[in-house]
């Protein structure tokens, strides 16, 4: 098991990453360091994906048309070319949050996500 | 902000930006980068230019954005139903659009006019999404 | 507050407990019998040029094989940016008596 982690590094490296942004949408209050945490969660799955992809001794997946099939090993597009339309979707969605909470600060004056609970419960 | 060092700057770099920009994207199907890529280039220049000016564009360009933006997503369409009228399925590319020799600039049918639009789309949605941002949805804050 | 930062905490603990146990068992790194390096990825990587005439692989799928799914990409770009407009611009907020509230 131990080795097995060891080999698989790369996947450590996403869960260190997709933890660290859900701790940061966890414990912080403010809505832009939330939007932040979600961004590297985002990430995490990114690198996750891709690395999933890659094998041992393999080119990028730009095919040279004059070599010969079978002894060239490229990488595996296709996780790549999966990721491609996150990133497009974290865009937009990292767009539209930003947006709502620009809303937002012109609403309640504040970006903190505690005190708009507060503010919301008192009716305000 | 106005100054005239940033301004000359500027002059220098955009071009350089938007040159190469548009070498990703137009070499999309043959080296690393494409559409989304380049466009992301160049729209990183249109942001350039809006940090370093007033913060403001100007009705104009407004306007060519959401034109692009609209016009970009009707090319993609219109390649598609180019693929039913020659009787095959929407959006294909063998047997519809000559191919080309690959790795020939000109190659690869439907990708490269493909690719052109969504650059196009990529670059005007980050303009226009960063404009629209950082006035915080008022269209002309200046007036109050 | 700090009730609040114990369970979160705890939380990740768990999640990073139960994530590290499934990357012990997911196929190791680089190898070549992967799932996901199936025929697919066989017909993909070496026929890609004759398919759609690309020699860039991930260009060949994006707007070739998956070209329907880019097209609903960029109609996601579109309706981001329209969603993003009409929430900035839906009416003005209370505070909102000429400029931002604080500053």
């Amino acid at each position: 098991m131990i080795e097995r982690l060891a080999a698989n590094f790369h996947y450590l490296a996403a869960v260190a990453l997709f933890v660290i942004g859900f701790h940061t949408m966890l414990t912080h209050a403010n809505l832009i360091k939330k939007i932040m945490g979600m961004n590297i969660m985002d990430t995490a799955i990114f690198l996750l994906f891709i690395s999933s992809g890659y094998v041992h001794g393999g080119r990028a997946p730009i095919v040279d048309p004059g070599l010969v099939p079978g002894i060239v090993r490229y990488v595996n597009p296709l996780p790549s070319a999966l990721i491609l339309t996150g990133i497009v979707i974290a865009v937009s969605i990292t767009a539209f949050a930003l947006g709502l909470i620009v809303k937002l600060y012109q609403f309640y004056g504040t970006l903190d996500a505690d005190e708009i609970a507060a503010l919301r419960s008192r009716g305000l | 902000m106005d100054s005239r060092i940033l301004r000359l700057t500027l002059r220098v770099v955009v071009p350089c930006i938007q040159l190469f920009g548009v070498y990703v994207v137009f070499n999309g199907h043959l080296s690393p980068g494409g559409a989304f890529a380049g466009g992301t280039i160049i729209g990183a220049s249109l942001i350039l230019q809006v940090l370093v000016g007033t913060y403001r564009v100007s009705q104009q360009a407004e306007d060519v954005s959401a034109l692009v933006e609209s016009a970009s997503l009707g090319w993609y369409l219109l390649l598609g139903f180019v693929g039913l009228l020659a009787g095959r399925a929407f959006l294909s590319n063998a047997g519809v659009f000559p191919l080309g020799r690959p790795g020939k600039p000109f190659s690869s049918g439907m990708i490269l006019a493909v690719s052109l639009g969504v650059g196009a789309k990529v670059a005007s949605t980050m303009q226009t999404l960063f404009v629209g941002l950082i006035h915080g949805g008022a269209h002309d804050p200046g007036k109050e | 507050m700090t009730g609040r930062n114990l369970a979160a905490l705890l939380t990740l603990a768990v999640v990073t407990f139960i994530m590290v146990l499934v990357v012990a068992e997911m196929p190791e790194f680089g190898s070549l019998d992967k799932p996901q390096d199936n025929e697919l990825y066989q017909r993909v990587a070496y026929r890609v040029v004759e398919d759609t005439g690309a020699v860039n692989a991930i260009a060949g799928i994006i707007l070739d094989y998956r070209a329907y799914d880019t097209l609903g990409e960029a109609t996601v770009l579109l309706v981001a940016i329209m969603a993003t407009l009409a929430a900035l611009s839906a009416g003005s907020g209370r505070h909102d008596a000429g400029g931002p509230p604080h500053g």
